[in-house]
């Protein structure tokens, strides 16, 4: 079996392209691109494609990764270019090659931001924040498909830094988890909201920069 | 992209259908650009994505060197909200760009309902609804379509009509509006020279007279405008374009495959169908190029299933050999090949069985009619014998689910033809019980009605069509007539069909009414959750117009049309012959049996009508 992953970037127009829009992409990039993928069996055959996380939309990504199983035994290191020319704009193939870890050994996610704030940031924000983050609790109420549930993000942060960015902004650097649970980002921005509601932005964004091991190393 | 948009889009449903950047669209170098225009579908991305006429358009507009063509589609209620909000205008999906800057905004007007969504695009775009309250040149509004076989509903707002098929004329206006932009002529006459562009319909130069009756009794060109003006066709059409690499969406659509067009026209003359004779003369691709455009399209797209688009796609002469040289390429693909829109007449068990090889799906049938004799009155020449035939060779070959749809309020209809319908219906799962291979699967039959609308350029142009009362009535009665479980019965409103008839032979004045639906609120008409009813019959009310004139009178003999300044090639005394054929219940037989001489064989210069 010629299981392969690729490393990708997903950024721009592309951060709007849903979970499910994104496996019907790869699998029409895929057949525009000649790469012929290993089907499974069944009544209904289609390509064994495994995303490692979600990305939710309206996020960029620069470390997203894909699972997929080659017919045939091909060049590694010309597939990310043979897909880039058949990719809808802002999604882009960095690297492909053997896996050698499980995606259940995924632990973390770096990831980037901004908190926005149209009239500028309030005095204190920073320290404020920070001080939140730092509670050993952090309860937040999550809509599951049982109804809105309390979910205790703090044990999700592993690390996470407000910075000063101009008058309207402030830069997020954080370490979240990646599953089980995972943390989406716009969990921060409900946290905020929640418990120190004169420091919620107007806006947010998010950014996946790289994801980690549970020693805090570089996951490929 | 604009930050603005960044904060709306992820807030909205479906957003990728708001951002361009798929695969395969067009994007060219301002640089190298003089004439940029919006290609305008009056629905949802979803929607207009799933046209192939967009895509042929988009693809021949591309081609002209400097010129840019872009997509726009009417967003969803949140998303329009949300740029109102935003002060954001339209903008091209591929640039980003504001629409009102552009130089040529063009509307496909493929459904009635539909124009309240350009004028609400109009709206959103930031431009002036009225033609008449555009003063410059640029933007030129223009629009075509289907719905252009009657303009005047839009004539208000509208600058030009290309009238048919847009393969030619497209780049002669797209040129002419070029050459009027370098040597700065004005818009009228701009309009003036445009007029004399063959398929070119300029409304704001003819002038319609009205009897006391609110009959047209007149109307007039001026400034040597043509009457009529005569549809365009691409007269070569097996060598015409196909857009073999187009846009791939990154979002689901709703035909998200490849579509196949292999003629156009229709041999059939169904008698309440417009496209059937409005699509003549018929003229259709060889098979050979059609598997080489199909399997190009499959490839550069990377489309898991093709489908071949046509009037009546059983009626093409070459369908066995093309189906066979595209299962050659699909089949060790594991592509799919799907064959909508079959006659139940020749619908022979080894076509069928060659698509099943691939994968099964539904079986859909449009009998229209429940009786052989209003079958015969609508010229839809399908017997009972053959519908119960083909479903009998699908059921013994593993199909279990049938659809059935049907029209209710055709001329001529009695009760006894509704219930036919329910006969047919009890007949067809009468054919499953006796034959079905795998009974166990259980059966699914679905019947469902609409209500009969009279279009423009059919020989039942003149007829009434029946009221909201009348209908539901019929509903009630076919309702009572098919109690058992097996059969689902669903039916459409009949209040839409009622505003769809008004449109559809509506005349210069419903411009107005259009309007006052917008102004107060209305878009996405022909969206069950946006359509109100209420909203229309008060638009009616405000502009002293009645609906029923519109949808309920029927016409005499030589009465002026609204549209008459328009011809779709086919004799109004033609038309006139097969209204009273129908009265007869005499059937017409297809063209391919012997030329009617309809008259539209004469927008071929060379050739004769290949049906």
């Amino acid at each position: 079996m010629l299981r392969t992953r690729l490393l990708f970037e997903k950024t721009g127009r592309a951060q709007y392209i849903s979970h499910l829009d994104l496996l019907r992409t790869f699998q029409r990039v895929f057949l525009r691109a000649g790469i012929r993928l290993r089907h499974t069996e069944g009544f209904n055959p289609h390509p064994y494609l495994s995303f490692a996380l979600p990305l939710p939309v309206g996020s960029e990504s620069l470390c997203e990764l894909l699972d997929f199983d080659l017919a045939e035994d091909i060049d590694l290191g010309a597939l990310p270019a043979r897909l880039n020319a058949k990719m809808p704009e802002g999604i882009r193939a960095v690297k492909a090659y053997r896996p050698e870890t499980k995606f259940a050994d995924l632990a973390y996610i770096r990831v980037e931001g901004a908190f926005f704030y149209d009239a500028g940031v309030p005095g204190g924000t920073v320290d404020k924040l920070a001080a939140l983050f730092r509670e050993k609790t952090l309860v937040i109420s999550k809509k599951s498909k049982k109804g809105f549930v309390d979910f205790d993000i703090a044990p999700c942060v592993q690390s996470i830094l407000f910075t000063p960015e101009g008058f309207d902004r402030l830069a997020v650097r954080a370490v979240i988890t990646a599953q089980n649970p995972a943390l989406n980002p716009e969990n921060l921005v409900a946290a905020v909201r929640t418990h120190l509601p004169s420091c919620t932005p107007d806006f947010a964004s998010f950014k996946r920069l790289e994801v980690l091991r549970r020693d805090n190393n570089v996951f490929r | 992209m604009d930050k603005r948009l960044e904060r709306i889009l992820p807030k909205v449903q479906k957003p990728a259908r708001y951002t361009g950047g798929e695969y395969g669209q067009t994007v060219k170098d301002l640089s190298t650009v003089d004439t940029r225009v919006a290609l305008c579908f009056p629905d949802t991305y979803e929607i207009g994505m799933s046209n192939l006429g967009m895509r042929i358009l988009y693809g021949l507009a591309n081609r002209m060197s400097g010129v840019w063509c872009e997509r726009v589609f009417a967003p969803w209620g949140d998303m329009e909200e949300a740029l109102r909000c935003a002060s954001i205008g339209l903008y091209g999906l591929e640039s980003g760009d504001p629409v009102r800057n552009f130089d040529i905004v063009a509307f496909s007007l493929g459904y009635e309902m539909a124009y309240t969504n350009v004028l609400n695009m109009l709206d959103l775009m930031g431009l002036p609804m009225r033609a008449s309250e555009r003063k410059d040149l640029t933007p030129l509004v223009i629009a075509g379509g289907t719905c252009a076989y009657n303009p005047e509903p839009m004539a208000d707002f509208i600058d030009l009509f290309i009238i048919g098929e847009g393969e030619e004329v497209n780049g002669e206006v797209i040129g002419a509006y070029r050459a009027a932009k370098k040597s700065g002529l004005s818009k009228n006459e701009f309009l003036e020279q445009a007029s004399r562009i063959g398929g070119v319909y300029v409304p704001s130069l003819y002038d319609v007279a009205y009897n006391g009756d609110g009959t047209v009794a007149d109307i007039v060109p001026r400034e040597g405008a043509p009457f009529p003006v005569v549809k365009r066709i691409a007269e070569d059409f097996d060598a015409a374009y196909f857009p073999e690499e187009t846009i791939v969406p990154s979002t689901e659509i709703v035909h998200d495959r490849v579509v196949l067009e292999l003629f156009r026209g229709c041999i059939r003359a169904c008698r309440f169908c417009q496209a059937g004779y409005t699509y003549r003369p018929v003229r259709a691709r060889g098979a050979d190029r059609l598997v080489g455009c199909g399997v190009k399209a499959l490839e550069s797209a990377g489309y898991e299933e093709i489908t071949l688009s046509s009037l009546s796609t059983s009626d093409y002469k070459e369908l066995l050999p093309l189906c066979d040289g595209l299962l050659d390429w699909c089949e060790p693909r594991n592509i799919s090949l799907s064959l909508p829109s079959l006659r139940a007449d020749n619908f022979s068990m080894d076509l069928m069985s060659r698509v099943q090889k691939v994968r099964k799906t539904g079986l859909t049938f449009a009998p229209e009619a429940g009786s052989q004799r209003l079958r015969d009155a609508i010229n839809k020449n399908v017997t009972e014998d053959d519908l119960i035939e083909t479903c009998r060779v699908a059921f013994e070959g593993g199909w279990s689910s049938v659809k059935l749809y049907f029209m209710l309020g055709l001329p001529t209809e009695t009760d006894e033809d509704v219930l036919a319908i329910a006969a047919l219906a009890g007949k067809v799962l009468h054919t499953w019980k006796q034959y079905a291979s795998n009974k166990a699967r259980g059966v699914r039959i679905t019947v469902s009605t609409s209500c009969f609308v009279p279009k423009p350029d059919t020989p039942f142009q003149w007829e009434a069509q029946v009221t909201p009362e009348e209908y539901q009535r019929r509903v009630e009665l076919l309702r009572g007539a098919m109690r058992t479980r097996a059969i689902t019965y669903n039916w459409h409103s009949p209040e839409t069909s009622l505003i769809e008839a008004v449109l559809a032979r509506g005349d210069r004045r419903i411009g107005a009414v259009l309007e006052r639906v917008v102004k107060d609120g209305g878009r996405l008409d022909a969206w069950e959750e946006y359509f109100s009813f209420e909203r229309w019959m008060n638009a009616f009310q405000a502009c002293g117009l009645n609906p029923a004139f519109y949808a309920h009178r029927e016409r005499p003999c030589g009465e002026c049309f609204p549209w008459r300044a328009v011809s779709a090639g086919v004799d109004e005394a033609y038309l006139w012959g097969e209204r009273n054929a129908a009265y007869k219940n005499e059937i017409t037989p297809d063209c391919r049996a012997g030329c009617t001489g309809c008259g539209a064989s004469a927008l071929l210069k060379g050739g004769a009508c290949d049906a």
